[in-house]
């Protein structure tokens, strides 16, 4: 992968935890932390451009989704759960 | 508690006197116990273990659906108008969505309100169409209660109905099966996956022996569907029953797949306006819809993720609470089953103050729909459960959402208070002391 478009992913990576760790739910914020990383990880050795293109695309709708869903969540957050630290 | 003017009304009780406050008076700690009922009501939200019953709807669904609640909220029946076509459009890509989950058609998807009507109309549909030449319908003792009920209205419409029996795994019997077709059979319906104890029939072999018998095959397939891959024509089934609120999907929609090849003609269950080819009447709800299609997309390609985190989930469940507590059995076969409901029998133990004891995890004794009665269970009556193991049986639910703390968690807890609860227990007890409780004569007194 070029460096440009590795330090693109990368820096998508990093928001995408960052923006999910806000969530209020406590499901929906464990889920979105675990999923974003399974599929960063499983993706992690894909070498066809046009096919990383697609994911970094992809990847930035899901973050503005990301952002939507968190405020959301805040608008209408309620107590944590039992399991919640 | 009522506030007056933003006070407290309990504040006006301390202007007592000096002498008096040395005394515990009976105001004060009725104010004390007040204030901490208050403080309990904003207690710690209970951890959701209860997938069967409902599943949360997934961000990217409710993302999906907001638009059309908000801006795009056109009829989607309407011709004549921007608004119309745009919602029009929302509705054909939700069904697509919905039949590439399946492998169907989108002319083979009908929109309805859920699960319920989808079964009314499918068993009430098919069975009233051919009844001149057809009077025979077959299903399961473990189906969904709106399936037995609908079979019930038929039977008292003069239709007869065969209630097959399961085997103790709660599978039905394929031997008996092809021996309850009879010439006048038109319809045989059979769940995919049941909700209670998780079992899975094997549709592709009940399907062959129906298409080889000339029977419309009928499944109801609200838990089945994205979280096992299903194709209707590998399972040769002819219709099927999705819930939008089983996939997290939202409340209020789900669909009938009718299959047009060979052709499947049904008595439409709701006059109307003739939307969703005559077969069921009503605007369809865009923005529901569009949750149903957004659900089944994320449900495809989500699949193989969730399988995988939701059967390792189960067994760290089901390993963790058999390894501390013996005498639980789990209902249901052990193989042919959905992994993410776990459906467990303590004996000795009352299922009722269990699932009080358990407070914090919100957990069923059984499906929903059947929650209110004090009966048992019918499907565990169904799979040859005891009556006293009926009453203690818990249903565990596991899904996408669902993290290693919580399993941790609610097996902890179970393993506490069904040791407690043992403990208490006469007849635990008994059983300790080596008694076999069959044996005993229990007499009046």
């Amino acid at each position: 992968m070029a460096a440009a478009v590795r330090s693109q992913v990368i820096s998508l990576y990093r928001m995408m935890l960052t923006e999910s760790k806000k969530f209020p739910s406590y499901n929906y914020r464990t889920y979105a932390l675990r999923r974003v990383r399974d599929a960063f990880r499983a993706n992690g050795a894909l070498e066809d451009p046009r096919a990383v293109e697609r994911l970094v695309v992809e990847g930035q709708q899901t973050l503005a989704l990301i952002k939507r869903q968190v405020s959301i969540g805040r608008m209408y957050a309620t107590q944590k759960s039992v399991v919640d630290d | 508690l009522i506030k007056k003017n933003n006070t407290c009304v309990c504040a006006n009780l301390f202007r007592s006197k000096p002498s008096q406050r040395h005394q515990a008076s009976p105001d004060l700690n009725k104010i004390k116990l007040i204030k901490r009922h208050e403080l309990e009501i904003d207690e710690l939200r209970p951890l959701y273990m209860d997938f069967q019953a409902t599943t949360p709807m997934d961000p990217r669904v409710l993302d999906a659906m907001l638009p059309y609640q908000v801006n795009y909220y056109g009829n989607p029946h309407s011709k004549t108008h921007a608004f119309g076509w745009e919602s029009e459009s929302a509705m054909e890509t939700a069904r697509r969505q919905v039949a590439d989950l399946i492998g169907a058609d989108p002319r083979e998807i009908i929109f309805t309100s859920g699960a319920t009507e989808s079964n009314n109309m499918a068993i009430k549909g098919v069975a009233r169409f051919y009844k001149t030449k057809k009077r025979h319908v077959i299903t399961t003792q473990t189906e969904h209660k709106c399936v037995l009920d609908s079979c019930r209205i038929l039977a008292s419409e003069g239709f007869s109905i065969t209630y097959l029996p399961v085997q103790a795994n709660g599978i039905v019997d394929l031997e008996l099966l092809e021996a309850s077709i009879r010439p006048d059979t038109s319809l045989l319906s059979v769940m995919t996956i049941n909700n209670e104890i998780g079992v899975k029939q094997p549709m592709k072999e009940i399907g062959q022996i129906c298409r080889s018998k000339g029977v419309f095959l009928h499944t109801d397939a609200a838990q089945a569907v994205g979280k096992i891959p299903i194709n209707v024509t590998d399972m040769k089934v002819d219709l099927m029953s999705i819930s939008g609120h089983k996939i997290y999907g939202p409340k209020g929609v789900g669909a009938l797949y009718v299959r047009r090849r060979p052709r499947v003609r049904l008595e439409p269950l709701q006059s109307g306006g003739g939307q969703e080819r005559g077969l069921r009447s009503g605007t369809v709800p865009t923005p529901l819809a569009v949750g149903l299609g957004a659900a089944c997309s994320i449900a495809q390609q989500e699949m193989e993720y969730d399988h995988q985190r939701v059967s390792m989930l189960a067994n760290r469940l089901v390993q963790k609470i058999t390894s501390e507590l013996p005498d639980v059995i789990m209902n249901g076969d052990a193989e042919q089953r959905y992994a993410g409901c776990v459906n467990l029998s303590f004996a000795y133990v009352e299922g009722e103050s269990l699932l009080m004891a358990l407070k914090d995890v919100a957990l069923s004794s059984g499906s929903a729909c059947t929650s209110a009665s004090l009966e048992p269970s019918y499907v565990l009556r169904a799979i040859g459960t005891d009556e006293d193991l009926a009453h203690s049986s818990i249903r565990f639910g596991i899904g996408r959402f669902t993290t290693e703390a919580e399993v941790d968690y609610t097996a902890e807890k179970c393993i506490t208070q069904v040791s407690r609860l043992r403990e208490m227990s006469p007849l635990w007890e008994m059983v300790q002391e080596g008694i076999d409780l069959k044996s005993i004569k229990w007499t009046q007194h």
